[in-house]
């Protein structure tokens, strides 16, 4: 392989990477704002000027195409000048708003102003006055003295998003972003232009002003929008879920993630519509009870009936652990061979960047852990005809709202004698209900998903619910989180008495005579790993933060089976 | 063991007090005539300097509105973690503004962090230092209590443009 020497450091680099990319790649970084490893090269910011041997000037890392034996330095007297220079220019016009800017925290240019700059400034004169708060889309605002023209934005419409939408227009200083006439920026991934400008210039007008970057925690999750799997950091303050972000990964996301994600995915976690604590229907009211009212409420009455007449519905939405008991219980507990979940298709909102039209985060995990109906058991559809012939009499549905999904089923489920549902929040099927146990969202409970594609994720708690504590779960804290007591408002944040579906069936299991020994997530999984051959040799490590990739042949074994 | 002897045996002269009543008394009465230096406090108040940090405040514009832009600087630098701030947007020319902005009474050292790190010089120690409550919920001052007119601070804006 061809070396290259940077900061007298030799470093091997693959034929045609520019020097910046040889230098990620050995783990240097030279300062970048216009450079993005998705996107094009344009080299218009010029702070990766460094100094090659050789050469009369100074040339840009970003284009500048690593040659064998190349001798680069980065943090040359040379070079850190023109970095000093380059700061000077852009911190010109750019207006001192860090107090107001959103992006303050997490800003480039606020990062290099104290890395590479002399900390004042010699201009004297008025700075260019531009449009500030311009919607260039209904979910993405335009701040034109923030921008520092990087035209990463553009480069994101044209080559990522394949829908051009913004340009430049005017030139010199007065140079400005605006979308072209009679368009829109209203692209489905137009907001990771948000996450992509260097700057404050484009901002999350869903987000903007709700919180400073350093208030909130982060927790690495993944998107439940689709059967995709975007990976996607949880921005978390209060035990409230305030943003979410894609966070990198080359195999399944890349550095993006869709609007619809992004904004429609996490609201319903704090939603005043969540269900707290177990309710059982009396006297045609659903009516707040304990845990072990409920267990013994449920076991009793699913006992009353004999093994055929009862269905299970696992679900797509839930993590694989939990549908894994969910399958367990079906078989073992309750002996029946009616299990199945509900598939969310919509061929509409599928396209050929990122979503696909499987609309649940794991379905295949969901088949792959047992959630299928046994060799004489019913799958869903049956199951929803033998319970209008009022064959099966009691259904145990997981997670999923079969109402909403097809309105029809209302007056079908009306026929059941028993039904019980684990849900996060009241919805139109918990409105029929016999027992409601309230599950944990995907953003309060360890587990794992499987995309569309066979990758095994991890997802984590960012919120907390009222029998987790953040430090003793080892969940992302941030300073407040840290610090808060009891007495303190902003360390008040609701929390609620949900439990995973995995904890509920355990517990349930166990009251009507059948243990599961299951006191974290990681060790249903472990049992899953030792049972099933897709997840074989797996644990929570392995998987870590990038995922892991099911063999398509073992896969495809396991599929057919 | 022999007694030994202490430094603070008295002398005979003390023994007899009598004459160290009288020494007393002429202290006394010496200083009964000399210049008072205690206040009456609380019929006579005390009104600091402006270098005093008392509670920290609020500046409110003549227009009758707040400097702040919710930043969250203060609350980021405050050591006790006594300041909550909630930023939201409005049509004025600052796009920000502290929709709730809350000081924990309790938890204030009136170290003046946030006045030192305020880019708006919008909070600054007042010279109010009477801080009474009665339980934990009134000690948590809202912008209600919070905003102080711009007139009323101008000696302690003056001071730390001067020092700061």
């Amino acid at each position: 392989m061809p070396k290259i020497f940077i900061d007298g450091k030799e470093i091997e680099f693959k034929q045609g990477q520019t020097i910046i990319e040889a230098a990620k790649d050995a783990g240097i970084d030279i300062p970048h704002f216009c450079w993005h490893p998705s996107l094009s090269v344009s080299g218009n910011c010029r702070i990766c000027l460094v100094e090659v041997e050789k050469m009369p000037k100074l040339v840009i890392a970003c284009s500048t195409i690593a040659a064998e034996g190349m001798v680069v330095y980065t943090q040359s007297q040379k070079t850190l000048a023109a970095r000093n220079a380059v700061m000077e220019f852009l911190l010109i016009n750019h207006p001192l708003d860090c107090p107001i800017c959103d992006e303050a925290g997490e800003c480039k240019l606020q990062d290099y102003a104290y890395e590479h700059s002399i900390g004042e400034s010699r201009f004297v004169e008025e700075k260019v006055k531009k449009e500030k708060r311009v919607p260039l889309g209904p979910r993405v605002m335009f701040d034109g003295e923030r921008c520092i023209s990087c035209s990463r934005c553009i480069r994101f419409c044209d080559e990522i998003a394949k829908d051009p939408e913004l340009t430049f227009v005017q030139r010199g200083d007065r140079v400005t972003i605006t979308t072209y006439p009679g368009e829109v920026m209203d692209n489905p991934y137009s907001m990771n232009v948000v996450d992509i400008c260097p700057v404050g210039a484009l901002t999350n007008t869903d987000f903007r002003f709700k919180a400073r970057v350093w208030e909130m925690s982060a927790t690495k999750s993944i998107c439940n929008g689709c059967a995709r799997g975007c990976n996607i950091d949880i921005w978390v303050r209060n035990n409230e879920i305030l943003r979410l972000t894609p966070r990198h990964n080359e195999s399944v996301n890349s550095y993006w993630m869709c609007d619809h994600g992004r904004l429609n995915t996490f609201k319903f976690v704090n939603d005043s519509s969540r269900i707290d604590s177990p309710h059982i229907r009396k006297e045609g009211q659903l009516v707040k009870v304990g845990w072990d009212e409920a267990f013994a409420e449920a076991s009793s009455r699913l006992k009353s009936f004999s093994k055929d007449e009862i269905a299970v519905i696992g679900s797509a939405f839930a993590t694989c652990e939990d549908n894994y008991l969910v399958a367990r219980f079906a078989k073992s507990v309750l002996g029946t061979g009616h299990l199945d979940f509900i598939h969310h298709n919509d061929p509409s909102f599928e396209d050929d960047i990122l979503r696909r039209s499987d609309r649940t985060p794991n379905s295949l995990g969901a088949k792959l852990v047992g959630v299928r109906p046994s060799k004489n058991g019913l799958d869903f559809n049956s199951i929803i005809k033998a319970i209008s012939e009022r064959r099966i009499k009691a259904l145990y549905l997981v997670e999923d709202d079969t109402i909403q999904n097809d309105p029809e089923i209302e007056n079908i489920l009306a026929k059941l004698d028993l039904l019980v549902v684990h849900s996060t929040n009241y919805n139109k099927t918990t409105d029929i209900a016999d027992i409601v146990f309230p599950a944990s969202t995907y953003a309060e409970k360890n587990g794992t998903f499987v995309n569309f594609d066979g990758m095994i994720q991890r997802i984590k708690p960012a919120v907390s619910t009222l029998e987790a504590d953040r430090a003793l779960e080892g969940m992302a804290m941030s300073r407040l989180d840290k610090f808060g007591t009891r007495w303190d408002r902003w360390a008040q944040g609701v929390k609620f008495d949900a439990r995973p579906t995995w904890r509920i069936i355990s517990g349930l299991s166990s009251v009507m005579g059948y243990k599961f020994k299951y006191n974290m997530a990681e060790e249903v999984f472990k049992d899953i790993a030792s049972g099933i051959t897709s997840f074989n040799h797996l644990d929570y490590d392995i998987i870590g933060e990038q995922g892991f990739k099911i063999k398509a042949s073992v896969l495809e074994k396991e599929i057919l089976e | 063991m022999a007694e030994k002897k202490r430094l603070k045996d008295l002398s005979i002269w003390q023994k007899i007090y009598i004459p160290e009543i009288f020494k007393g008394l002429a202290l006394t009465f010496k200083n009964m005539l000399k210049p008072k230096f205690t206040m009456e406090y609380p019929e006579e108040k005390f009104i600091p300097p402006a270098s005093y940090r008392g509670r920290p405040v609020l500046v409110q514009e003549e227009n009758g509105e707040e400097r702040c832009v919710a930043c969250g600087l203060c609350s980021r630098v405050c050591p006790a973690l006594a300041i909550e701030v909630q930023a939201a947007e409005t049509e004025r020319e600052k796009e920000r503004y502290p929709e709730r902005f809350e000081i924990n009474m309790i938890r204030c050292i009136f170290c003046g962090f946030c006045e030192e790190v305020c880019p708006e010089e919008a909070i600054v120690m007042s010279k109010d230092y009477e801080l009474a409550f009665t339980n934990r919920q009134e000690a948590i001052y809202g912008k209600d209590k919070l905003l102080v007119p711009v007139s009323q601070l101008q000696d302690r804006i003056e001071f730390l443009r001067n020092y700061k």
